[in-house]
C-alpha cells in the first residue's frame, strides 16, 4: 500500500514538474497535454462527488433484502432489467459503474446482475446517446443499443458460471 | 451532471430529515471512498491526457485505408485501448463516417472505446479486483465486436 502510494506521488510529481517545464520554455506539445488534461478533468472529476455521496448514502439505506430480492442470485432475469434501468441512470458511464457495482454486489446482488449493469452503464448512457444519435443517426444508435442486450446478458451469465465455479470474491472498498 | 449534484442534494435532505446520524455515517463513507480513489482516478486522467494527443489525427489515417474487415478489428482494437468522452468521440466517429468508412467499423471503435477499458484498469481494478476485470474486459471486447457486426449487417455492408 505504502509502495502504491509512493509511486502515484512519483507519477504525479513528475506530471505537474513536465507542465510546469513545458510551460516556461513554452513546449507546445506539453501544452496541449495539461490542455487535454483539464478537458478530461472538468468532465469526470466533478462528477464523482455527488457520485460517492449518493455511495455512501446507499450503503447505510439500502436493505441487504431490496437488493437480493431485485438483484441476486434467486430473482430471475427481473434483475437484469433492473440493471438496465439502473445503468441507463448512471452518469458518468463506466467510471461510476464500478463503484457503484462494487457497493451492489456487497449488498447481495449477483455476479451478472453487476457485470450486466457495468456493461449497460457504459453503452446506456442517456445524454451519450442522445448525442450519438443526433451525429450518426438514430438508426444507429437503435441498432448499437438493441443488439447489445443479448450479449451484454449472455456474457454476465457466463461471467457468473466462471466466478461462482472458481468461488471468486469482489474486493470490499473501504 | 447538474441533475446529479440535485439529486445528490436531495438525497442528503430527505437521509437528514429520516435519520441525521446515520446520514453522517453514509457521508463520511462517501468521502473515505472518494478520497482513497481519487489518486487512481487521477492516473487515469494523465494515461488519458498522453494518450488522446496522438490518437485522433492517427485514427482518422489508419481507419481510412482498410478493409472492412481488417478495419473492424482496427477499431475493436483502438477503441480498447483508448478512452475519449462522448463530446469528443461521437464528432470524430460523424468525421469518420462523412470520410465514408462503413458504419461496421464506426461501431466498432464507438462500442470498444466505451465498453472495454485499459486506461481505466487503475479504478476498475480497485473495485472488481485483477481478475474480473480482465475477464470483463475480454466479454466487453466480444459484446463490442458483436454490436459492430450486427450494425455491419442491418446496413448492408456485409452479406450474410
Amino acid at each position: 500500500m505504502t509502495r502504491k502510494k509512493f509511486i502515484n506521488l512519483v507519477v504525479a510529481l513528475s506530471f505537474a514538474l513536465f507542465i510546469i517545464i513545458s510551460f516556461i520554455i513554452d513546449f507546445d506539445f506539453g501544452i496541449r497535454v495539461w490542455d487535454n488534461f483539464l478537458l478530461f478533468a472538468k468532465d469526470m472529476l466533478l462528477i464523482l462527488p455527488p457520485a460517492f455521496v449518493l455511495i455512501g448514502l446507499f450503503n447505510v439505506w439500502a436493505k441487504r433484502e431490496t437488493i437480493e430480492k431485485g438483484f441476486g442470485q434467486k430473482s430471475g432475469f427481473k434483475k437484469y432489467i433492473w440493471s438496465f434501468l439502473l445503468a441507463s441512470t448512471t452518469v458518468g458511464g463506466t467510471f461510476m459503474a464500478f463503484p457503484v457495482a462494487n457497493a451492489l454486489y456487497h449488498k447481495g446482488a449477483s455476479y451478472s446482475s453487476i457485470f450486466s449493469y457495468v456493461t449497460a452503464a457504459s453503452l446506456f448512457m442517456i445524454p451519450m446517446s442522445v448525442m450519438e444519435a443526433t451525429i450518426l443517426g438514430i438508426k444507429f444508435t437503435a441498432i448499437r443499443l438493441l443488439s447489445s442486450i443479448p450479449f451484454i446478458i449472455l456474457t454476465a451469465i457466463i461471467l457468473e458460471k466462471i466466478f461462482r465455479k472458481q468461488n471468486y470474491k469482489i474486493p470490499e472498498s473501504k | 451532471m447538474i441533475a446529479l449534484y440535485i439529486v445528490a442534494v436531495i438525497a442528503i435532505i430527505i437521509s437528514f430529515i429520516v435519520d441525521k446520524g446515520k446520514t453522517f455515517k453514509g457521508l463520511k463513507m462517501g468521502l473515505k471512498k472518494f478520497l482513497k480513489i481519487l489518486p487512481n482516478y487521477l492516473m487515469i486522467l494523465i494515461i488519458i491526457a498522453f494518450v488522446l494527443l496522438i490518437s485522433e489525427d492517427f485514427i482518422i489515417d489508419y481507419l481510412t485505408q482498410n478493409t472492412i474487415f481488417i478495419g473492424m478489428i482496427s477499431a475493436l482494437i483502438i477503441g480498447s485501448i483508448t478512452m475519449m468522452p462522448g463530446f469528443i468521440a461521437y464528432p470524430l466517429a460523424g468525421i469518420l463516417v462523412n470520410k465514408g468508412i462503413p458504419y461496421m467499423v464506426v461501431a466498432a471503435f464507438v462500442s470498444s472505446l466505451m465498453l472495454v477499458g485499459v486506461v481505466t484498469y487503475p479504478v476498475e481494478k480497485e473495485y472488481m479486483g485483477m481478475k474480473a476485470t480482465i475477464y470483463r474486459n475480454i466479454g466487453a471486447f466480444f459484446v463490442a465486436g458483436m454490436i459492430a457486426i450486427i450494425t455491419g449487417i442491418s446496413y448492408g455492408e456485409v452479406i450474410i
